[in-house]
């Protein structure tokens, strides 16, 4: 990076008039003149509401799910800054009702259905890495084709009935255990690995397996990070997926759950919760616990996921 | 099968697929060409562990295609895909005979894609110059940070958040009515809707669409820029005559696959907020396959549906590449 000051080449702009020009002076940072004042302003009042935007609702969400009974009736429903804490809201919601069981049926997806698309994404990540091998060329290409179309909804339902996975978990992993773009990016990971150390674990006489077990998996860390951040986000966000595959109530995931109790209002009662109790907090406390709830884990990845982003995903991309 | 085998017959012709395979040839001897069933006994291992996820590629993207011949088909769930009966082009006609419903969900469709193009689109590219334009890397990975967020959450959970924020009892209207403002309006008004869910893309997607403006930001050449300043140009100039046609390859890119895409637009955004707003505004052609296949029972019109807009999509991405290269632009693929 080169920083020079040199005179701006515009001429003065809104001097008084009759005073003599004033020669304005800017820093050039790569050729490029520094921003002026009004500028600087402008851009951090766009960025700063930007940022607003999309802060201020969780903050809203939370103070709510927190406040107390009182305060959440007072205020007609929403609150922003909590006086007192009350987490009724939370305890009502784990006390074992559907929210709990839709929640333990979200993180168990979650979990197995990262290990499987892992699995299979490095596996055939690796396989397809093997320029020259029997078929790699043709395997390509059938995933490469496949990232262009997507054989339709009524398709895949079809497909998902035949095989007798309806109304079962696992409808909502396998359909979407291999994503063709994740295969690309961990294959042009794997290509781009020292063919030499490959070669003379070979000569060493390393299986296949253990090649792939020994230094593809080793040092493909960061970009596996990546993929199964990627992957397990998908999981827990999958909605039209339950929606379509399950109509089993008992079995939804935490995302049906949020559309039927606060996208749909519908009314969440003792019952529901499976709790003994005569007062519930207001509905609308609920409704946001839940929300936190949704949040929370996703939340709880995205540094990890951030701090890869750069590093993994583009790389892997571009170079692909 | 039969591509593979003649490949395995040119095999001493094209020595390159023998590259990095495991052999325990000599290099450079003339070896006889290994038939097709002895390189895949060779290749074994790099076949089995390409076995199981290919098994789900093709089961789940290739022979999930064959069910699309319910199209031509009065499919009954309860006969299957055997036993229905073959319907010709029927399923077809609701294409043709103009039912209201039908066009309602294609004009609707259009008018959403319009409106993510001429709005949602060009949204990350400014954001990114923008962002581009920071002097403080700190400042920026900040934002950045903030900005790419929504991305990573559901549409039920965004589609929530925009409840709580503007629907009757939300954020925005306790705030006015507490200052004594009329109350806005928003949810579940179909006079409001487009404007809704446009706004609900921008602020999803809009950060983390960024990311690959920024990747392209960066690697245009500082020279040029240098050069530039040498010849005065301004940074309004050097904006308009660098920086955007080094981004525009890329632009281009997005566009034409943004246009494969243009009958399928945001089916869980719209699912989740039909029930407020009717399906006037609301009913896509991805909600009204769902509607009259899985809620309906009308599988085939449903499937016919699915499958014209999906050969479309193909077309439409085919087409706009062809037209890329004619402009002697990169597109997305070359064949």
């Amino acid at each position: 990076m080169t920083i020079t000051r040199e005179p701006a080449t515009r001429g003065p702009v809104g001097g008084p008039a009759g005073a003599p020009p004033r020669r304005r002076r800017r820093a050039v940072v790569d050729g490029v003149a520094m921003p002026g004042p009004v500028e600087r302003t402008a851009k951090g009042i766009i960025l700063t509401i930007a940022c607003a935007l999309v802060i201020l609702p969780f903050v809203g969400i939370v103070s709510t799910s927190l406040a107390t009974p009182e305060q959440v009736t007072e205020a007609g429903g929403f609150v922003l800054l909590p006086t007192g804490i009350d987490l009724s809201a939370y305890r009502m919601i784990f006390a074992g009702g559907v929210v709990t069981q839709a929640l333990w049926v979200s993180v168990l997806v979650t979990v197995v259905g990262t290990a499987i698309s892992l699995a299979l994404t490095t596996t055939l990540g690796w396989a397809l890495s093997r320029r020259g091998a029997f078929g790699v060329r043709a395997m390509l290409l059938l995933v490469l084709v496949s990232l262009l179309f997507n054989p339709g909804m009524i398709p895949s339902y079809l497909v998902v009935q035949r095989l007798g996975l309806l109304d079962s978990l696992w409808a909502l992993i396998i359909p979407t255990s291999v994503s063709a773009f994740n295969v690309v990016v961990v294959r042009a990971f794997f290509v781009q690995l020292p063919q030499e150390i490959i070669d003379s674990a070979r000569i060493d006489g390393a299986t296949e397996w253990q090649l792939f077990r020994r230094i593809g998996l080793p040092l493909s860390k960061p970009v596996l990070a990546v993929v199964g951040l990627f992957y397990g986000v998908g999981y827990w966000n999958a909605f039209f997926s339950a929606l379509l595959y399950l109509s089993d109530a008992s079995k939804w995931p935490l995302q049906l759950v949020l559309r039927t109790y606060v996208v749909d209002g519908a009314q969440l009662g003792s019952q529901d919760l499976g709790i003994d109790a005569s007062s519930l907090p207001p509905q609308t406390s609920l409704q946001m616990a839940i929300l936190v709830v949704s949040v929370v884990p996703v939340l709880l990845v995205y540094p990890f996921l951030q701090r890869h982003f750069a590093k993994g995903m583009l790389t892997g991309a571009v170079k692909g | 099968m039969t591509a593979v085998e003649e490949a395995g017959t040119r095999h001493r012709l094209r020595s390159r697929d023998d590259e990095g395979a495991p052999s325990g040839e000599e290099p450079g001897a003339p070896r006889p060409p290994l038939p097709w069933y002895r390189r895949m006994f060779r290749d074994r291992a790099v076949l089995l562990l390409a076995l199981p996820a290919m098994a789900v590629v093709i089961v789940f993207q290739y022979l999930a295609l064959g069910g699309n011949v319910i199209a031509f088909q009065d499919y009954q769930p309860y006969l299957g895909v055997g036993r229905s009966l073959w319907v010709g082009l029927e399923n077809f006609s609701i294409l043709f005979s103009g039912d209201p419903e039908f066009l309602a969900a294609l004009r609707n469709t259009l008018i959403i894609t319009l409106l993510q193009t001429v709005l949602v689109f060009p949204a990350p590219i400014i954001l990114a110059l923008l962002l581009h334009s920071l002097v403080s890397n700190r400042v920026r990975q900040w934002v950045q940070s903030v900005l790419y967020l929504p991305h990573f959450l559901s549409w039920v959970i965004v589609v929530a958040v925009f409840q709580q924020v503007l629907g009757g009892a939300g954020m925005i209207n306790n705030f006015l009515r507490a200052h004594g403002w009329q109350p806005i309006d928003v949810i579940g008004n179909s006079d409001a809707f487009y404007g809704l869910i446009t706004s609900q893309v921008i602020w999803k997607d809009t950060g983390w669409a960024t990311i690959l403006f920024l990747a392209v930001l960066a690697g245009i050449d500082k020279s040029l820029y240098e050069a530039s300043a040498v010849d005065g140009a301004t940074r309004w100039r050097q904006t308009w005559h660098i920086t955007l046609p080094g981004m525009r390859p890329i632009i281009i890119m997005l566009l034409i696959l943004k246009l494969g895409d243009s009958l399928s637009v945001g089916f869980e955004q719209l699912i989740l907020q039909q029930d407020a707003v009717g399906l006037g505004v609301s009913q896509v052609l991805d909600t009204y396959v769902y509607n009259q296949g899985v809620v309906g029972g009308y599988w085939g019109v449903a499937a016919a549906v699915g499958l014209v807009k999906g050969v479309l999509g193909l077309v439409l991405v085919l087409v706009a590449n062809k037209v890329a290269h004619m402009f002697g632009e990169e597109g997305v693929y070359r064949a």
